[in-house]
């Protein structure tokens, strides 16, 4: 009886020690962005205060819509979003396509052409940004959403995640859907991408995550100076040396943060399945 | 891709891994390709009617095929190989002459040239710092969340947060946290000068700092999901045996976990590698100590804008593709070694 409870006791006390080390983990993580949220709702003469303030006594909601307007946040926003959903239906749309063919269509060349798509993923942009930046330029895409968009409308990995998800649906169903009388492109779209949908989120997801997130192009292709500027480069554009222009570039940076966040929290499962995919297994 | 990625970005480095995966299911599609062959041989009969539809099913692919493949030809295979013409040419300094053909005369002096290999030695610096640190706090929080414990959910998804911070986003967050003026570091009475960012000393580990807690979340994902294809029973088995939580971890775990872990080391010394952005931002051109960040990426890019000299832009971007194409290679015998070993 008496072990039992030590044994339950020292059980506890494990749970607790779990939870005292998992909390202060996330705290030391969480910090940095707790500070900015309570930074960017400070006058910038708090900023200064010693001991720094914890919690915003009076926030300046102001700074926020300072960011917004004089800060040209929306017009990067409208940028950034409008980049990212060309790239991502871009993608979503030519992985489909090339996808279906390497599952379900037998062609000559089948083999070399797949290694040749996911060849492109071993060709880093930063050795294709140099040529890209002429391209776009003698195409008259500089500093247009097509420079910012149309390189990245196709990925190699979509297209391997997609003719994965393809493959495993079931013979029965296509032979059953012949018989019924569709083709190839009415079996594409009403049965081969309905039920590659967690696929389709999970690369969707993934393609958000990696256009908006994009520095080094949208940098170079629209020279950094002009009003094509997506939030990451106007973030930097934003980002003063002044104390005074501090709360707003932070506000700035919340701002840039929130859709991204809101990713995560609705979409968390499909992203660990697409940056995991090459991880195990 | 992109700076995720570079997430990617990294994030992007996992993609690289993703080619592994391939011949396992070239069998697959063996198997189902043969399966076609002999259902429409009996059913067609005609072996004209046979060889029409083949004709059009390959057409049919192409079409499906096409869009992909312009973009690949022109945005990927295009640059990829121009890079290597690039490299036989030479810009003169002075604005408005034309490039010079001078063969491989470039490369010797570009690749022996100081700013090259100062810049070479930088990356690798700040590889180092930034690698074995996200690795090990990644595994480490993983190993911790990896109970049933109520709640665990919102401590995974907290650790994961990082993965989608982008590095303008996190220069913003450490740019303030770093000011010496603003918040928490004067009034802990640490005021170096000059601040950390201006710093010979401290801007190169604070770039990597800020590296690191971008790359965690990612880092703490790889390591989740390796975490979760070790079977459970295995560590309970030796925990009756009476194998300790220290024993457990060093002889089951990490062995157990040593090709996730090294998957992770690929993933990061990529994400490392390609580091730019926090730079661009927080260092940028004009500041005394870039000299002492100059990473490789940040050395391209000047090397085409500022120098203006695309030929030996490609020549450094080539020596950076070679990095990459050799740690992915590795990732790739070990990988095979392993899925060998297990068959």
């Amino acid at each position: 009886m008496a072990a039992e409870t030590a044994s339950a006791r020292h059980r506890r006390l494990r749970t607790l020690g779990s939870y005292a080390f998992l909390t202060a983990a996330a705290i030391v993580i969480l910090f940095p962005i707790y500070v900015t949220i309570v930074n960017s709702l400070l006058r910038p003469d708090q900023l200064v205060e010693q001991p720094p303030p914890l919690v915003p006594t009076s926030p300046q909601w102001h700074n926020y819509v300072a960011a917004w307007t004089t800060g040209s946040m929306s017009t990067y926003m409208a940028t950034s979003a409008i980049m990212t959903f060309a790239i991502v239906a871009g993608q979503l749309v030519t992985s489909i396509l090339a996808a279906y063919a390497f599952a379900f269509l037998r062609f000559p060349l089948k083999r070399t052409l797949f290694v040749v798509c996911l060849a492109t993923l071993m060709i880093p942009l930063e050795v294709t940004f140099i040529t890209n930046l002429d391209t776009v330029t003698s195409l008259h895409w500089f500093n247009t959403y097509e420079g910012l968009a149309v390189p990245f409308l196709a990925t190699g990995f979509g297209i391997f995640l997609l003719r994965q998800a393809f493959l495993q649906i079931p013979r029965d169903l296509q032979e059953a859907a012949q018989l019924d009388g569709y083709g190839h492109l009415r079996f594409m779209t009403r049965v081969a991408v309905p039920l590659a949908r967690p696929s389709l989120a999970a690369l969707g997801v993934f393609s958000f995550l990696a256009a908006w997130n994009q520095y080094l192009w949208p940098l170079v292709a629209t020279g950094g100076q002009t009003p094509l500027n997506t939030v990451q480069i106007g973030l930097k554009a934003l980002l003063g040396q002044q104390v005074s222009q501090i709360p707003i570039s932070l506000a700035g940076a919340v701002i840039a943060f929130v859709p991204l966040l809101i990713l995560l929290l609705i979409f968390q499962k499909q992203l660990v399945r697409s940056l995991t995919a090459g991880a195990v297994k | 891709m992109t700076d995720i990625g570079r997430a990617g970005m990294d994030a992007e480095g996992g993609l690289e891994a993703a080619a592994l995966v391939v011949e396992t299911h070239e069998a697959e599609v063996e198997a189902r390709e043969a399966g076609g062959d002999t259902d429409k041989t009996t059913g067609d009969g005609a072996g004209g009617a046979l060889a029409r539809r083949r004709r059009k099913e390959a057409a049919l692919a192409y079409v499906l095929l096409l869009p992909a493949l312009v973009l690949f030809g022109v945005f990927s295979f295009y640059p990829f190989f121009r890079n290597f013409k690039l490299m036989l040419y030479e810009t003169p300094p002075v604005p408005g002459l034309p490039a010079r053909y001078v063969g491989l005369h470039q490369i010797v002096p570009t690749i022996t040239s100081t700013e090259f290999t100062q810049s070479l030695v930088t990356t690798v610096i700040f590889v180092v710092l930034v690698v074995p640190i996200s690795l090990i706090l990644g595994l480490a929080l993983a190993v911790a969340a990896h109970r049933k414990l109520k709640g665990i959910g919102i401590y995974r998804m907290i650790f994961s947060s990082t993965v989608v911070s982008s590095v303008a986003v996190a220069s913003v967050v450490f740019g303030t946290l770093l000011n010496p003026v603003v918040g928490l570091l004067p009034w802990l009475g640490i005021n170096p000068t000059p601040p950390a960012l201006e710093s010979t000393t401290w801007a190169l580990p604070s770039v990597a700092l800020i590296t690191i807690w971008q790359f965690l979340g990612l880092s703490f994902i790889i390591m989740s999901a390796g975490l979760q294809s070790v079977p459970d029973e295995l560590l309970e088995a030796a925990r009756i045996d009476g194998a300790g939580a220290w024993t457990r971890f060093w002889r089951m775990t990490v062995p157990l976990l040593s090709p996730t872990i090294f998957f992770g080391f690929v993933v990061s010394t990529i994400y490392a590698f390609q580091a730019f952005g926090a730079i661009d931002i927080l260092i940028g051109n004009s500041n005394a100590v870039r000299l002492h960040t100059n990473v490789l990426i940040y050395n391209i890019v000047n090397t085409l804008q500022v120098s203006n000299n695309p030929g030996a832009a490609a020549i450094m971007a080539t020596v950076l593709f070679l990095i990459m194409l050799g740690l992915t290679v590795l990732q790739m015998r070990l990988l095979e070694r392993r899925v060998n070993y297990g068959r």
